[in-house]
């Protein structure tokens, strides 16, 4: 091969090298961006004055003179509106029946619809939902309902060969001739008085329990059952992982049997975790009954079995990695086996060893299926320690799926979700961070 | 056919007296009082890797308290035997072993022989220096601690003492508390020598111990083996003939896992007796 095509093969796989790796940033900048930003959302926000309400109302948050200021500032405005209405519907009684008929229906809708964006109204039956005693907490959603009071959303099936489209029609047109027409201007123009936003940082998000599911608080309950889960499956799996590897690369004798246990554990690195799952339910609490039903002990001896098989080859490849010269060392001054192994291999191999249990550790707390059926459950509050043995729990990665596909509002409260994800890649992040750094720290005094 | 260093075929039941007979030294060697008794004795000694016969029916007495170089090509066994005298190769499963192999006249292979604690009796310092990543004073006290000694001063006294043997105490005493990596290729090296005199082994097994240092470690390797001739059975492996012919009041030379010769270095070195050792010696093959 001449000189010039050698140069040529080196550059082209250089940039393909390095296009790969671009790539790879890209696809990661594309998942990772709006997790961060949407997440971030969770936590920084404009909040209205109906937040600092619930705040006050539901964890006993804020201050409740400046928040009397407020909402008497607030009620100023709302005062006009409640006036509005309650003019219509005196102008809505004196009317004859079958007029009054076609606006009663239309104006049931505009009352549901001012309920959502500014709270309960004067005349309206107490809320049995805590969701119902609120308006929009958030700014980008009281603009949302705002806009779903000004127009009402019709479906056009016209073309019945198409789908049908969605379009808006003015509430204020269909109220033409009435006194509530004015209402519509009004509630536009003084939309920031009514809900006053402000920028709020609720840092509860993360250190509250949820209320009525989620709809408002914070995440507490579930990254407190996302460690106990986690540690609880390191808790079992650890232990025995790195025994067992001890026993694959020192005591094992090469034959059959070694190689079909070492293919065995293999195979269960490579199955499925929902198997895992349902496996956890069939063993663990249907046959061996360590809980009468869910629980985080089951959840978590259901994760070490998952993990188990890459704790052992993370432990194996690093003992196996330990200078065999260490060990004929030790033998040779009089060391037992056991000796050598607990003060030479196992202290030079536990850099290896650390590194692969934390990112078990991160799998363990990222896994959805194999707590399905053995630990989570989608609304709790925070479980204490004691509890572990007994209770289901909530956890981070259950909820997730749970809020996007299962939540009976899910499209209201996309931030929750989000702030859960980034609540979860965090935790990951930090636990391989941590590892990272342990690591360094153990080999630097191993080097000296 | 037994061998002795002094080229005398002895039958099996002279063994025993040999700590009286007289034997061929160069002339600046001193002969060392209450040495010469065969520390560590081969009869039909054979070992296998598998099916591999490596080292082949080896009848050879090693003398006490002299130093006996094992010389020869790459892979002829002279590794294999040596690292069989403190069961080294246990560690590799194929490895067994035919014949006897007695030290201090109890068979090592013996069924009811405690490698470790034979082990501790029969030091070995290794190709490659080989500390622990640990401080160099853990390293010292490595041994001992391991045979239940857990007193600081004793130990401290252990570490100074076997320090000083190799040599080693002036250029590490202040700082015993670092990692022992740190120190360079030939104070390890001699730091492990340390490290197996602090379990007090009667025999110290070298296996090419300067083959990764440079001359100047080497030389220091040299002079302290030197120093510890007279008080420990040293056997040492080495590719280089001069250092055979420097260190050693004997020398065995293997080929093809047959001990070819084993006789006075300075006899094996100026008028060796087999052909095969003098092509080997002066340098036509290797």
């Amino acid at each position: 091969m001449n000189v010039g095509t050698r140069k040529i093969l080196n550059r082209s796989f250089t940039a393909v090298g390095i296009g790969s790796i671009v790539v790879m940033g890209i696809a990661l900048l594309i998942v990772i961006v709006p997790i961060i930003y949407n997440g971030v959302g969770a936590v920084f926000f404009t909040g209205t004055i109906e937040h600092r309400n619930m705040l006050y109302n539901e964890f006993g948050e804020g201050d409740e003179a400046e928040l009397a200021k407020q909402n008497a500032a607030a009620g100023v405005y709302r005062k006009e509106v409640y006036a509005m209405l309650a003019g219509f519907e005196a102008e809505l009684e004196a009317m004859e029946s079958e007029r009054q008929q076609e606006f009663r229906s239309k104006y049931g809708s505009v009352r549901n619809a001012l309920t959502a964006l500014m709270g309960p109204l004067p005349g309206d039956t107490g809320a049995m939902l805590t969701r119902f005693k609120y308006g929009q907490t958030r700014w980008e959603k009281a603009e949302e309902k705002l806009h779903e009071f000004l127009y009402e959303a019709k479906w056009d099936y016209s073309d019945p060969d198409a789908m049908a489209k969605e379009y808006y029609v003015s509430r204020a047109a269909e109220f033409e001739g009435t006194s509530l027409v004015k209402i519509f201007p009004y509630v536009e123009k003084h939309l920031e008085e009514i809900m006053r936003p402000e920028f709020t940082i609720y840092l509860g998000f993360l250190t509250d329990s949820s209320v009525d599911s989620h709809i408002f608080g914070g995440i507490w309950p579930e990254i407190q059952g996302t460690f106990f889960l986690a540690i609880g499956a390191m808790l079992f799996a650890f232990p025995l992982g790195v025994i067992a590897a001890v026993y694959f690369t020192e005591y094992a004798r090469e034959g059959l049997f070694t190689s079909m246990l070492r293919s065995a554990n293999s195979t269960l690195a490579g199955v499925p975790s929902i198997v895992f799952g349902l496996f956890g339910l069939a063993f663990f609490i249907n046959t061996l009954g360590v809980s009468e039903s869910k629980s985080v002990l089951a959840g978590s001896l259901t994760l070490a079995i998952m993990i188990l098989p890459t704790i052992i080859r993370a432990a194996e490849e690093a003992i196996l990695s330990v200078p065999r010269t260490y060990k004929e060392a030790s033998l040779s001054l009089g060391s037992t086996k056991w000796n050598t192994i607990m003060t030479v291999i196992l202290p030079a191999a536990l850099p290896g060893i650390i590194t692969g249990g934390v990112i078990s550790l991160g799998r363990a707390a990222g896994e959805t299926a194999p707590i399905i059926f053995t630990a989570a459950v989608s609304v709790g509050s925070a479980i204490g320690l004691a509890d572990v043995f007994s209770s289901p729990t909530p956890a981070l990665s259950w909820n997730i799926y749970n809020l996007a596909s299962e939540h009976e509002a899910a499209a209201e409260i996309r931030h929750v979700q989000y702030g859960m994800v980034l609540a979860l890649v965090g935790i990951v992040l930090l636990l391989n961070l941590s590892a990272i750094l342990l690591r360094a720290r153990i080999s630097k005094k191993l080097k000296g | 056919m037994q061998m002795t260093a002094d080229g005398r075929i002895t039958s099996q039941k002279d063994t025993a007296k040999t700590a009286s007979r007289d034997i061929y030294l160069p002339s600046e060697r001193k002969t060392i009082a209450g040495g010469g008794t065969p520390h560590v004795v081969a009869k039909d000694f054979s070992i296998y890797y598998g099916e591999f016969e490596a080292v082949k029916k080896v009848n050879a007495d090693v003398l006490s308290k002299y130093v006996t170089a094992i010389i020869g090509p790459s892979g002829c066994g002279k590794s294999t035997y040596l690292r069989a005298i403190n069961r080294m190769n246990d560690l590799i499963p194929s490895c067994h072993t035919t014949g006897a192999l007695l030290f201090d006249g109890e068979d090592i292979y013996g069924k009811f022989t405690d490698e470790v604690l034979l082990r501790k009796k029969i030091g070995m310092v290794f190709q490659k220096p080989n500390p622990f990543p640990k401080s160099i004073f853990d390293n010292i006290a490595y041994g001992p601690r391991l045979h239940g000694m857990n007193d600081r001063k004793q130990l401290a006294e252990i570490v100074e003492r076997s320090l000083r043997k190799a040599a080693l105490w002036d250029e590490v005493s202040d700082r015993l508390d670092k990692n022992a990596l740190g120190l360079s290729g030939g104070q390890q090296q001699r730091l492990c020598v340390a490290r197996t005199l602090a379990v007090e082994p009667e025999i110290l097994l070298l296996d090419e111990p300067t083959s990764a240092l440079d001359p100047k470690a080497t030389a220091k390797i040299e002079d302290l083996i030197q120093e510890l001739r007279g008080s420990y059975t040293i056997m040492i492996v080495t590719h280089n003939m001069q250092q055979a012919s420097r260190v050693s009041d004997y020398t065995m030379f293997f080929y093809e896992g047959v001990l070819v010769e084993y006789a006075p270095t300075a006899q094996l070195f100026t008028n060796p007796k087999d052909r095969m050792t003098e092509d080997y010696i002066t340098g036509r093959f290797s």
